[in-house]
């Protein structure tokens, strides 16, 4: 749910591996840090600033605590759609402005809506960071003064468009609908799409943002952090400047629904202008950090990360009756779900491909993943947290991302630590023990008129 | 969890406290002003060759424990035999399909045990290998590069098995309007002659023909150290690497007579605009494409053209994207480029728009390119400019952005100091000079105008524009019969 089609980041910092005072990595590796400082502000905005002068730019990246979890009965798809009005102007910047003054200062901007929070970026040359400091405070403290009817209108139908290009006009578009649908209980707050339903779309208000901007964009339900080539001192002035005079909202609750658990099989199938039939297979699995969460990493890996991955190796290379085979742990504050993905070539049918699966998660019920292919598993794992610490934009929503669900900015070394510790017994327990055969959602896509 | 929602309700209640302590209110009557944004420095590359000619750049980066090393081999699609299209790609896809004795499962259990990462790739001008490694792992990958590159085993079986794979992404094409587009606007702008005219990886009748011994003369004729450069960004030092690079990539010796790889001519101009409609039932979506033959690469116009596009479509306050989507709310997003390749690539303008406001669209497309033709005001131009000068530093941000740029240098034989001087140029680009490029480079009166949708849903409406002679084409006549 992307505020636009294609997202650019503009910056030139990498990502510090130092021996950390906190402790020596296991078996003398480098312990993966990035040092921080840390304040909050008397309204309740945390604040974490990470310096890293390698080059002159610096990304400001901002998360509120809300998601379309927290949205009510009949709207939703409005966290979504507020975050578009986000970039639509504030009391100080006109209609348009907030693009434009950011791209003459060459910086580029987005945001993205998940089911758990909403965050805002901005990359920019250092030389910029206080026009930043003003947008961001700007839609903070004064995003309804000049809000009108006539934006609310004009991004509901942006939104519109994104939900016809991201579904409606996307081959297998609907499974996603589907799925959560079959996945999560009616009320749950992950029983329907950050995108919405074009019915609540339509239902939107100016009233309905003006609402959610008091609950859930105060200081105090919001984080920020700044990285890159700043002065610690300095900016810490001008986030006192440009957000301390930002009154605070009311304390946010939790959502706290009762857990969300499948009790047998539910199977479905849906018809799709497509040539190819595609199942899903879908569990509900530990929330993000939780015991297990690592694990399901670890299994969609061993399933199907490269050519001699166990589901990859067997129904694309070998057998040749799947186009495509994917699996992965979707990692969530209420609760993950893990996902095994599988195209039928043409002549095969779904039937074949889901026995394959189910003998391969057999297998790995019956007796744990080889030394090779875990430490195959584990390097691959431990690159790619590298590769993604190498933008200074990704630090910053790294650090923001620990913060938010841990308390802890530099939590980089204690999730890396998290996939280190298993061993390929847990493995074997964590698939037995969250990825049963007889508690799943089986969803079918097939093509139209062919069922 | 726990933690985190303490933490938001200790906060609240210290801001509760707090807003009386609320510090004097700054001034927001006006956007602070960003102080002189800082020079691009980029870190030269040290040159050297190998033994057997190979050109090897290498540029240190010494922030993270990882190396990019990409090897470039200056022939890519364009240099694919008339009539077999696809032969590059497929050549590329192939390499690491077995080599030097291992099998294709032996040489990603290898790669991937490193934590190492390699694709092999092919776009028009070029084919590549690029290989992501922890610096630990570098003197046990590069024997494997040294094998994908210089010995690839071309398995018959491995061969079947990419055929079908790609008959089957052709097959599954036909199910999306954006892939459906991305074949069907170059075939109109190039015409099925022209190699740009045909997707990059072939149609199914190329894939079907293609042989072994297609793959091989390829690879023979190409994929030579003299034809090629190797590239290293990272945690390396010359000394250190250098007799690495020899011991394996340095023997890389082959046999039999190099092959030339040129460009292909420029594609004939368009002369007059055309419709071409692909009816894609029950689309939601209409997706557009309207432009002709744009630039090449090497035109001294190229800064210019940036910074046209830019305000065109090219950024998010563009006036294609302002209007489709900002305005009229017809759109997720708008957009244009200029497809930067040897030979003039593409120029062209696009987005998915709502299949009841596809003519309104359409309309809205042409009042921007009649627009873009009178002159620009002052605070649109300098946006542009800074927008492109100030955000492209971006481009070299880590290692494989940097080996990134080096390819482009290579490919298109751009000077050493080229990238700081792209800047001063585009810092440069004048009213006047827009307006010369854009009367050139935008002539919609002659342009190609693709729409893939839903035509009982939209014909009607477009004929109702007399844009110009319509074209109606089946799916099957630009992908080929099921």
């Amino acid at each position: 749910m992307k505020k636009r089609f294609s997202s650019v980041v503009i910056a030139l910092v990498l990502v510090t591996v130092h021996v950390g005072a906190g402790g020596q990595a296991p078996e003398g590796r480098t312990r993966v840090s990035v040092p921080y400082t840390e304040f909050t502000l008397a309204n309740g905005l945390h604040v974490i600033l990470h310096r890293d002068p390698s080059v002159p730019v610096v990304a400001v990246n901002v998360w509120y605590h809300v998601g379309s979890g927290s949205e009510q009965p009949g709207r939703t798809g409005f966290a979504h759609l507020f975050e578009h009005l986000m970039f639509e102007g504030s009391k100080n910047v006109p209609e348009g402005a907030f693009d434009t003054w950011l791209e003459g200062a060459g910086a580029s901007n987005n945001g993205s809506t998940s089911n758990d929070r909403t965050n805002y970026y901005i990359d920019l040359p250092s030389s910029a960071l206080e026009l930043a400091l003003f947008l961001d405070s700007d839609r903070m403290g004064y995003l309804l003064d000049t809000m009108t009817p006539a934006r609310v209108d004009g991004q509901r139908d942006v939104v519109k468009n994104e939900r016809r290009q991201s579904y409606e006009n996307r081959p297998y578009g609907q499974a996603f609908l589907k799925l959560i649908e079959l996945l999560y209980p009616k009320g749950h707050p992950y029983s329907w799409p950050t995108i919405g339903s074009m019915e609540d779309l339509s239902a939107a208000t100016r009233d309905d943002v003006a609402g959610f901007f008091k609950t859930y964009y105060a200081p105090n339900n919001a984080s920020l952090v700044i990285a890159g080539d700043i002065d610690l001192a300095e900016t810490r002035v001008l986030v006192e400047k440009w957000f301390a005079e930002i009154p605070s909202g009311p304390a946010v609750p939790p959502l706290a629904p009762p857990a969300a658990v499948l009790t047998d099989t539910k199977r479905h199938t849906l018809a799709d202008r497509v040539q190819l039939p595609r199942l899903y297979l879908a569990w509900h699995t530990p929330a993000i950090y939780q015991p297990g969460d690592a694990a399901m990493d670890i299994a969609a890996s061993l399933l199907t990360g490269g050519k001699n991955s166990r589901l990859y190796r067997r129904l694309v290379y070998d057998m040749q009756i799947a186009q495509d085979v994917s699996a992965f742990q979707q990692s969530q504050a209420l609760g993950s779900v893990f996902l095994i993905i599988a195209t039928a070539r043409p002549g095969q049918t779904l039937e074949k491909i889901q026995a394959v699966i189910d003998d391969e998660l057999g297998k790995l019920r019956a007796s744990s993943p080889e030394t090779r292919e875990m430490t195959r598993t584990m390097n691959q794992l431990e690159a790619n947290f590298y590769r993604s610490m190498e933008r200074v934009s990704g630090k910053a929503d790294g650090l923001n991302a620990y913060y938010t669900t841990t308390g802890m900015p530099d939590f980089f070394e204690e999730d890396l630590s998290r996939y280190r510790s298993l061993s390929a017994d847990d493995i074997r327990s964590a698939i037995n023990r969250y990825l049963p055969p007889d508690r799943r959602v089986e969803l079918s896509i097939v093509p139209e008129g062919k069922q | 969890m726990t933690r985190f929602f303490q933490h938001v309700a200790m906060m609240a209640f210290i801001g509760a406290a707090g807003i009386t302590l609320a510090a004097q209110k700054p001034d927001r009557s006006a956007p602070p002003r960003p102080a002189a944004p800082p020079a691009l420095k980029l870190p030269p590359a040290q040159k050297s060759a190998l033994s057997n000619g190979l050109a090897v750049w290498i540029i240190e980066q010494h922030e993270v424990p990882l190396v990019q090393v990409n090897l470039i081999v200056r022939a890519g699609s364009a240099a694919d035999p008339a009539g077999t299209y696809g032969v590059a790609r497929m050549t590329a896809n192939m390499l690491d399909e077995g080599a030097g004795g291992k099998s294709a499962l032996e040489l990603a259990d290898a790669v991937e045990f490193l934590g190492a990462e390699l694709t092999t790739l092919s776009t028009f001008d070029y084919s590549a290998i690029r290989l992501s490694t922890p610096v630990a792992g570098l003197a046990d990958a590069l024997p494997l590069l040294r094998d994908v590159i210089a010995s690839p085993a071309f398995p018959a079986e491995e061969l079947e098995r990419l055929r079908k794979e790609r008959l089957t992404e052709l097959l599954q094409a036909r199910d999306d309007p954006a892939t459906i587009i991305e074949i069907a606007f170059p075939r109109f702008v190039f015409g099925e002659k022209h190699r740009f005219g045909t997707v990059p990886g072939g149609g199914a009748a190329d894939v079907k023909a293609m042989t072994l011994d297609d793959l091989r003369a390829f690879h023979r004729g190409f994929y030579r150290p003299e034809n090629s450069v190797l590239l290293l960004v990272g945690d390396v030092t010359p000394a250190a690497v250098l007799p690495l690079l020899e011991q394996t990539l340095g023997r890389w010796k082959p046999g039999g007579p190099a092959a030339k790889a040129t460009a292909p001519p420029s594609a004939p101009q368009l002369t007059r605009r055309q419709l071409y409609l692909v009816d894609k039932p029950g689309a939601a979506q209409s997706q557009i494409r309207i432009g002709w033959v744009g630039v090449p690469r090497s035109t001294p116009d190229y800064p210019t053209v940036q910074v046209l596009n830019t305000i065109l479509g090219g950024s998010f306050t563009s006036r294609l994207n302002t209007n489709l989507r900002e305005t009229h709310g017809y759109s997720y997003g708008a957009f244009s480029g200029f497809e930067a390749r040897i030979s003039p690539g593409a120029f062209f303008a696009g987005a998915g728009v709502q299949t009841d406001k596809t003519a309104e669209a359409l309309k809205e497309f042409f009042n921007e390119f009649d627009s873009i033709l009178r002159p620009i005001p002052a605070d649109e131009l300098d946006k542009a400019r800074n927008y492109v000068a100030l955000g492209f530093p971006a481009q070299f941000e880590t290692n494989a952005d940097l080996a990134r740029k080096l390819e482009e240098q290579v490919v298109h034989s751009l000077p050493d100091d080229y990238f700081p001087s792209y800047i001063r140029a585009v810092v440069q680009v004048s009213g006047a000079g827009i307006e010369k490029a854009a009367q050139q480079y935008i002539q919609p009166e002659r342009f190609a105008v693709v729409v893939v949708g839903d035509r009982k849903m939209i014909e009607a409406g477009i004929r109702a524009l007399n844009l110009g002679p319509i074209n109606v084409v089946t799916i099957d006549q630009l992908l080929g019969p099921m």
